[in-house]
């Protein structure tokens, strides 16, 4: 049979940004793939080197327009190590709640357009909708409903928080989730489509560098925030599935959604409880510290890590960003050797791949 | 159609027209009320599905030109029908403009064999059911030829999958046919109708009905059989490259090829035009008036839309409902499954029958 070679993208309806797959066709079975990136290159990294630290900030949100706090709370992070900058304890409840309620809302994101990817067009309208009340409140607390700006060094910008909206929104998103599981979960079709799947072996992951929830679903035990400071009172449990198919990484999304929901519950008691609202700590933008230093959190797509290299000026010497898309979106020339063309969606789809965060 | 002819022979004697010209006169009148009928209903059962894919998904669908969005799809098509047609240089010309215009006759052609009532019925023939069969087959033919013409690679893999579909949901649909021929003992959609006047076939052949809706839906190629036109990975299939004029003769086709299959399920297991509960609504209401037996043909008319509309509503909540299933698992969904289901159907039937 004759070869093929099908540039699937940069504009295609499912790539979710601009992935350009080069795909060696024989029928409909791929033989070979190579996956060109760079089409949604912005310079973060470089632009960093010509910003003040303050400057910087609002930019960060903008390396993964779907989960901006994490990304801030990692350039935040490094800021504060370097120049040993004391977070209140209160100010990191806020942040672990506004994180947390953030993976929620990108994890919906991830549902639906997956859902989408798969043929089903009404799954999206419905995550959306929950996605929307998490954005609302997002806006009404920040101002902002995507790039939010709202983590700065030595806190968050303010502490005005409603805390009934949120329980609201999650106790609403819980039994939502219920709803999505009923219509998806045990569907005949959703199951052909995703057991057995664009299988990741254990070994597999560890080599291709795959981290989060990806990584959990091919059944390794690696979740960053049991490492982070600010998550060490707080009890979660880590969900792992161990067939690495494109269904247990849709059933670790799914649990890890309530994981979140438990998680934000626990930070409304704590800062319910707690009265004492410190002032936010203030600091001289003139005198950075010297030195480099790596900090991490476990964003929706997996590890991210900030480097910061700073010489004592007022702008950062080299800043690198590490994010989880770009991990996952290397891994594709390996793992859709061999399957049909119907299935690469399917399984570029379960990776929960974001083009801007893998472009920076 | 002859108690019309009559009538409308009678009517032109008033002017002093003779017989014959009469005839010649009437001749085209049936197609023209079919292709005003079928453009109407197309431009509105998009509008529909429209509004109910928006209902289903939390939405109020289109709702700015016109009252409730009515004149949408109106402007829609009158937007397509202005713009250009775009050809790709490597396309093969002939068959690119072809593909269309054949594919959407050959389902006029479709809506000219339905019975709609007891008297308008243009094409009625012993082997209607055949001339169906035979003629819905066009359209898929062309879709493929359009996706060959075209000379781009989604659309030859959208076509090629096509091909694969045709294949396979042709046997059963062939089988559950012969099936409700072997009850009714004939071929003729209006004696299909009138032999349902005691009970409708669903009750006497549920796994044919089953299995014809399922095929039915891969024939339309609606979701969750739409391989060759999946959206999230060949990008529209076939009809890719097709733009204004021609998409607008694909796209309407598509939907008056759903509204004529539903209305074919109508008459082969839900007795077509012939009321629900046997007795016809305008013989209560009318009495025994001269005007009686025009409404019940109106009437009749309106049972067989009201069905079909139902059939074409589960057929829109399959699509908001379900993700799209792979080409090897319709390939084993129809080949391991239905076509033996629809052969033991056909058996046990021609058993009952002896």
């Amino acid at each position: 049979m004759n070869k093929m070679t099908l540039n699937l993208g940069p504009q295609h309806p499912s790539t979710h940004g601009v992935l350009r797959l080069i795909l060696e066709l024989e029928g409909e079975k791929v033989i070979s793939c190579e996956p060109d990136i760079g089409y949604l290159h912005r310079g973060m990294e470089k632009i960093a080197e010509s910003r003040s630290y303050i400057q910087y900030l609002p930019m960060v949100d903008r390396v993964d327009y779907l989960c901006g706090f994490f990304y801030s709370y990692a350039f935040c992070n490094a800021v504060e190590h370097l120049n040993h900058i004391e977070v209140p304890q209160y100010a990191n409840y806020i942040r672990v709640m506004m994180m947390e309620l953030n993976r929620i809302a990108s994890h919906l994101l991830w549902l639906g357009t997956y859902l989408l990817d798969l043929g089903a067009i009404s799954p999206m309208f419905y995550t959306f909708r929950e996605r929307e009340s998490i954005l609302d409140y997002f806006e009404k607390i920040t101002g902002q409903r995507m790039m939010y700006n709202y983590f700065v060094f030595g806190g968050v910008r303010h502490n005005i928080l409603y805390f009934d909206d949120v329980l609201n929104i999650v106790n609403n998103i819980l039994f939502k989730i219920n709803e999505y599981e009923n219509l998806i979960t045990d569907n005949p079709i959703f199951l052909s489509r995703t057991k057995g799947v664009g299988v990741i072996s254990k070994t597999k992951a560890l080599d291709w560098g795959l981290t989060g929830p990806n990584l959990r679903a091919s059944g390794i035990l690696n979740d960053y925030r049991m490492n982070m400071e600010i998550y060490d009172d707080i009890e979660f449990d880590i969900v792992l599935s161990n067939e690495g198919d494109c269904y247990s990484r849709y059933i670790v999304r799914i649990y890890e959604m309530r994981e979140s929901v438990f998680i934000i519950k626990q930070c409304i008691d704590w800062l319910k409880s707690n009265k004492v609202i410190p002032d936010p700590v203030k600091f001289s933008h003139n005198e950075y510290q010297k030195g480099e230093i790596y900090s991490f959190v476990e964003a929706p797509r997996g590890l991210t890590l900030c480097y910061l290299n700073s010489v004592g000026e007022t702008t950062p010497y080299r800043l690198k960003w590490r994010t989880g898309s770009f991990y996952s979106t290397q891994i594709l020339r390996d793992i859709l050797k061999g399957v049909s063309l119907a299935d690469i969606m399917a399984i570029y789809g379960s990776l929960d791949v974001v083009l801007p965060e893998v472009d920076r | 159609m002859n108690f019309l002819l009559c009538k409308f022979i009678e009517l032109l004697k008033n002017f002093n027209i003779p017989d014959s010209i009469g005839i010649l006169l009437f001749l085209p009148l049936p197609f023209f009320v079919i292709i005003s009928f079928l453009i109407i209903t197309v431009i509105f059962l998009v509008l529909f599905e429209r509004k109910l894919l928006g209902y289903f998904t939390q939405r109020k669908g289109p709702n700015r030109v016109g009252v409730w969005g009515i004149l949408q799809t109106t402007a829609d098509a009158i937007k397509l029908l202005c713009k250009e047609n775009i050809e790709l240089l490597s396309a093969d010309k002939f068959l690119f403009t072809l593909s269309p215009l054949v594919a959407f006759s050959a389902i006029i052609i479709l809506w000219c064999i339905i019975p709609y009532n007891s008297e308008f019925n243009m094409i009625n023939s012993s082997v209607g059911i055949l001339i169906y069969l035979i003629v819905s087959s066009f359209p898929m033919l062309f879709h493929f030829l359009a996706g060959y013409s075209s000379n781009n690679k989604y659309s030859i893999i959208g076509s090629y999958r096509a091909l694969a579909l045709t294949a396979s949901y042709s046997v059963p649909v062939i089988f559950i046919i012969l099936s409700i021929v072997c009850i009714t003992r004939t071929m003729n959609l209006n004696k299909i109708v009138l032999f349902q006047t005691s009970y409708w076939l669903i009750f006497s052949n549920f796994l044919g009905f089953i299995i014809f809706y399922i095929s039915s839906i891969a024939k339309l190629n609606r979701c969750p059989f739409d391989l060759s036109e999946a959206e999230s990975e060949l990008v529209c299939g076939y009809h890719t490259e097709y733009s204004g004029m021609r998409f607008a003769m694909f796209f309407l086709g598509e939907y008056a090829e759903l509204f004529v299959m539903c209305m074919l399920i109508s008459i082969l297991f839900f007795g077509g035009y012939l009321p629900p509960f046997g007795i016809y609504l305008s013989n209560i209401l009318s009495g025994n008036c001269s005007l009686c037996r025009y409404l019940i043909y109106f009437e009749q008319t309106f049972w067989l839309i009201f069905k079909t509309l139902i059939i074409i509503f589960s057929i829109i909540w399959v699509r908001a409902t379900l993700p799209r299933l792979t080409q090897k698992k319709v390939l084993e969904l129809f080949w391991k499954y239905l076509t033996p289901l629809s052969i033991v159907n056909l058996i046990i039937i021609i058993l009952m029958r002896i």
